[in-house]
């Protein structure tokens, strides 16, 4: 025989102020254990968002970033002509690239942050089709001219339509903003990669990686066995989109190993909340609990009774908590590429799964806090438990 | 002895003059005691009697300093305490008045003898003075042999055994006792009443007492009604009941 | 005292309660000792950074070279003890995964600038002749269980064509700081100027400068960018601690999480004590009535409440900072190489010991005072 839960609706009622203790508890808890995981996720949404699975990379053979990448002219000119790659009215969809960091203030801090700059090729746009310029147009092949991306433009100083910056040696005009989708590109400045070696005292047949638009995603293979069995390349070929997400591993790791230490150091304090609401609801209601047992109500129906108002307890909590981080969805922050020291803006990304994780998160705390006092509540003798009151 | 009237002349231990309290409730003005008069000596035991909201608890609250009057005067071994401040009163309260309520009011988590010995923490006495005089009130209510016990090991009337011993442990100059025998048997309340007479008869305490049981009231000295706000002897009360009727 | 009896009878009232009680102030003094702990390790950079040094990078940013010949100029100007150059190395031993840094260093000037880096003399002459030495950090040195002598391959991909660099322990250094960084990797200039492409041969990544005086700083600083201002080669001078600062900030606003965390846990632990301290005065009513009926002054009461209070934080702060003594160089080994090591400092554990003392009166202070204020009359009433 169940006992109804509007009994212990009521009772949860009736004793709130205990009952907001656990609550607040497992909703602090589930806050911060949502809101590092949307970060590390919205980091690595970020990056993964950069590469394309139709996109793949040329570094230089055992280069893990593109910093360390170096791929020469005359390698460059043998990738152009490799199978696999998609081709366009004005030849094939390669983009050779210089990477640079330089550094330029924050606007939040006024700190210098490393941003990275990139030296892509004209047809750049067809290649990384994503890309949109949403502002102004792109730059004139030849000309000092840079487009920004529009996480770049929010985030850094001087970064605005129009404006001017100093690269290298070089000054060079803003003519466009871009739209890379959310992705890392969306903090980066680009330009021709032709001129931006040179004004770093470079030369202009030097680049760091080139990356190439294949025929479709199948077509890899094709056009890495070509590349890798080409004696005259020593070069490494990713897909793009593995590329990008082998980036976003350390960060991601170090916020998710703090964040679930965190989580679940503030997990059994919170289970220590729970624990104590819970028994005090038990010793405080030992006279109903008994008439209950008097009335017929068996030892199990009281288990699960009291284990339903915990869980009750921790589900409110866990909404409260996925509640109140909610709106750090889209909230965007700052962090450093860990694997190219470059500085990168990206969103909290909060979604209905991790929010359901949080929910399950409190509900287990539920369950833990509130089985040991429910157990006792239904193992106490009635006679006892009547007498004592 | 005992009067009512506030007339006497001779200087009494406890002397109450034209006592009034005054209650809001609800928005309206209770008024439980109206000019009550009083005068004990040493070493009488007077009963108190009324019926429920007779202010009987509200007038031993005032004569134990637990609560001030809305006017009137208490004197107490010529200590007029209607004007003293709360902390003042406190420590009067610990030196002059010794408390045995209904509830036994027992601290549960410590024993009989570490109950005994609470009210005289507050005092300069060292640690073998204190163990001598919780010995001593434990032996005056026979409780020698119990002196470890927690108060869930003793029995009721034993409970009460122990906060009479801590009422006299600190020799108050009198006790207040609120139902004492509220919650015993008749077998325990007997016993209890026993030990007040023999505190009262041998060791020449002052005790008031408020009950509504008239079997124990009559053990006292004299007892006396609260009646419209003052106190009126039963005897003579009795007469006048008797001759409307 | 007198009343310890009285107080610590009142603790063990509730046992359970107060187990958990003891249990969510451990669980907070832990959480609070490790957010301070990794707060630090991110903030020690700029902490220990030696404030009678400066770093010269080159303008367009920190991966663009300085010319070697800057040296000799930068030696000349007042102010300026000495000189020594880094260049990053950035390769990778074994595997992506054992991320540590790689400095080229100078061996003549590194011991002069960097004092805090202590080699012993026969393993640091060693490496002054051994062309293909290298001298790692003591943390280093016990990740990967390292001893001298021993040999270590580097792929590097960042100078011409990957190859493999083959290298000599010849020396371990220990950070006169506790905490300091022993985490890096040192080879020979020589070795490097000599093995890479001609066309980047003779490029320094940065200079660092020892002053003859922290005040110079300013001066120093200014006469240096100055010295290079509308060459090819533009310099940007700033201290160490500055330097370390700006790279820290770039990491994202840790401080701020941290800061946010901890007043959550702060926040509900108040409220956890509070409550508990609440609900144990509610239940003793009646008996602190009879306490103050038989003349125990309002302050013992608050007293009373307080002292219960505290003895709970106390006990929950010490086991969860003892805890926390445990579990860091546990945690601290699982992190490595994603987070500076992690250090627990005597300021750290004597600050969380005040926070705990802090939480402790604070949640009893409510209910204590409530417990004063009762009026002996309707408490017995309420019984």
């Amino acid at each position: 025989m169940a006992i109804p839960v509007i009994y212990n609706f009521r009772s949860v009622k009736a004793r709130w102020t205990s009952a907001i203790v656990a609550v607040l508890g497992i909703a602090g808890t589930v806050g911060v254990f949502v809101a590092m995981l949307s970060l590390a996720r919205g980091f690595k949404a970020t990056l993964v968002s950069s590469g394309s699975a139709d996109n793949a990379m040329v570094m230089r053979a055992g280069a893990t970033s593109e910093m360390t990448g170096g791929v020469g002219i005359d390698a460059v000119k043998i990738l152009q002509d490799a199978p696999g790659i998609a081709r366009s009215s004005d030849g094939p969809l390669v983009t050779p690239e210089v990477v640079l960091v330089a550094p330029i203030p924050l606007i939040s801090t006024g700190t210098d942050a490393n941003v990275q700059i990139r030296g892509v090729s004209k047809n750049v746009l067809q290649i990384r089709n994503k890309v949109k310029i949403v502002e102004g147009r792109m730059f004139q092949p030849g000309l000092n001219e840079v487009v920004v991306g529009k996480n770049a433009t929010k985030s850094y100083t001087g970064l605005t339509l129009g404006n001017t910056i100093s690269l290298g040696n070089v000054r060079w005009l803003i003519v466009g903003i871009f739209d890379a989708g959310g992705s890392s590109f969306d903090s980066e400045v680009w330009a021709d990669a032709h001129l931006l070696g040179p004004a770093y005292n470079r030369p202009d047949t030097f680049f760091q990686s080139v990356t190439v638009h294949l025929v479709s995603p199948d077509s890899l293979q094709q056009f890495k066995d070509a590349v890798t069995s080409d004696p005259r390349l020593n070069v490494d070929v990713t897909r793009e989109i593995d590329y990008y997400s082998k980036q976003s591993t350390r960060l991601t790791t170090l916020i998710t190993v703090l964040g679930g230490l965190i989580a679940a150091i503030m997990a059994i304090g919170a289970v220590f909340g729970a624990l104590n609401t819970m028994y005090s609801a038990v010793a405080e209601r030992g006279r109903e609990i008994a008439t209950m047992r008097a009335l017929g109500f068996g030892g199990p129906s009281v288990v699960f009774s009291f284990v339903i108002e915990a869980l009750l307890i921790a589900f409110v909590g866990g909404l409260l908590g996925c509640l109140v981080v909610l709106p750090l969805n889209g909230l965007t922050t700052g962090a450093m590429n860990l694997q190219t020291f470059s500085h990168l803006a990206f969103a909290f990304k909060i979604t209905p799964e991790l929010l359901v994780k949080g929910i399950i998160f409190a509900l287990v705390m539920g369950f833990v806090g509130g089985l040991l006092p429910a157990v006792r509540a239904a193992t106490r003798p009635v006679a006892q438990a009547l007498r004592e009151l | 002895m005992i009067r009512v009237d506030g007339r006497s002349d001779s200087p009494s231990l406890i002397r109450v003059r034209g006592l009034n309290k005054t209650y809001r409730r609800g928005g309206e003005n209770i008024q439980v005691l109206q000019g009550l008069n009083l005068d004990v000596d040493q070493a009488d035991f007077v009963a108190f009697m009324g019926p429920s909201g007779s202010g009987k608890t509200t007038l031993l609250n005032l004569l134990g300093g637990l609560d001030v009057p809305s006017a009137g005067s208490i004197t107490v071994a010529g200590d007029e305490i209607t004007h003293m401040s709360a902390s003042k009163l406190t420590q009067w309260r610990a030196r002059h008045v010794g408390f045995i309520f209904q509830m036994y009011n027992l601290i549960p988590v410590l024993t009989a003898f570490q109950n005994v010995e609470l009210p005289l923490l507050l005092t300069k006495l060292s640690k073998s003075e204190r163990r001598k005089h919780v010995e001593t009130a434990l032996g005056v209510v026979g409780l020698s042999d119990r002196m470890n016990h927690f108060p869930r090991q003793l029995s009721g009337g034993q409970e009460q055994r122990v906060t009479i011993a801590r009422a006299i442990v600190s020799d108050p100059t009198f006790l207040l006792c609120d139902e004492p025998t509220g919650d015993l048997d008749r077998k325990s309340a007997d016993e209890i009443m026993a030990l007040i007479e023999e505190l009262v008869g041998k060791y020449h305490k002052t005790v008031l007492m408020v009950t509504h049981d008239p079997v124990v009231a009559a053990r006292a000295h004299t007892t006396l009604h609260l009646d419209k706000g003052v106190l009126v002897e039963a005897e003579r009360k009795g007469v006048l009941v008797g001759g409307v009727a | 005292m007198k009343f310890n009896r009285f107080i610590f009878a009142n603790l063990f009232r509730k046992k359970i309660r107060l187990i958990l009680t003891i249990g969510s102030f451990a669980v907070a003094l832990f959480l609070f000792t490790f957010l301070a702990v990794v707060r630090s390790a991110f903030s020690r950079g700029t902490e220990l950074a030696g404030a009678d040094r400066l770093v010269v990078i080159n303008r367009a940013g920190l991966i663009n070279v300085i010319p070697l010949s800057y040296r000799d100029k930068i030696l000349q100007i007042k102010g300026v003890k000495a000189v020594t150059h880094n260049n990053w190395f950035g390769g990778v031993y074994q595997d992506e995964k054992n991320f540590f840094p790689q400095f080229v260093i100078d061996p003549e000037n590194q011991r002069q600038v960097m004092t805090e880096m202590r080699v012993p003399d026969d393993e640091w002459n060693n490496f002054v002749k051994d062309r293909q030495g290298a001298v790692v950090g003591a943390g280093l040195a016990k990740r990967f269980g390292w001893k001298v002598g021993d040999r270590l391959p580097i792929k590097n991909a960042l100078y011409g064509p990957t190859k493999t660099w083959e290298f000599v322990l010849d020396g371990i250094y220990h950070n006169d700081h506790p905490g300091g960084d022993e985490s890096q990797f040192w080879l020979q200039w020589k070795y490097f100027d000599e093995t890479i492409p001609a066309v980047i041969k003779s490029q320094v990544g940065w200079y660092v400068v020892k002053l003859d005086s922290p005040d110079d700083a300013v001066p120093v600083a200014a006469a240096i960018d100055k010295g290079f201002a509308n060459s090819s080669t533009e310099t940007k001078t700033e201290t160490e601690s500055a330097f370390a600062a700006g790279f820290a900030k770039q990491l994202g606003n840790i401080e701020l999480l941290i800061l946010t965390i901890g007043g959550v846990v702060f926040f509900t632990l108040l409220l956890v004590t509070g409550n508990t301290m609440a609900i144990s005065v509610r239940e003793r009513v009646g008996e602190l009535a009879v306490l103050k009926a038989i003349g125990y002054p309002d302050r013992y009461v608050l007293f009373f409440v307080l002292s219960e209070a505290l003895v709970i934080a106390l006990i929950g702060g010490l086991i969860g900072l003892g805890l926390a003594v445990l579990a860091i160089p546990v945690v601290g080994a699982a992190l490595r190489g994603l987070l500076p090591p992690l250090l627990l400092s005597v300021s750290v554990l004597s600050l969380g010991l005040a926070f705990a003392v802090f939480v402790g009166v604070a949640s009893g202070l409510l209910p204590g005072i409530g417990a004063m204020r009762l009026r002996v009359v309707d408490a017995l009433r309420r019984v």
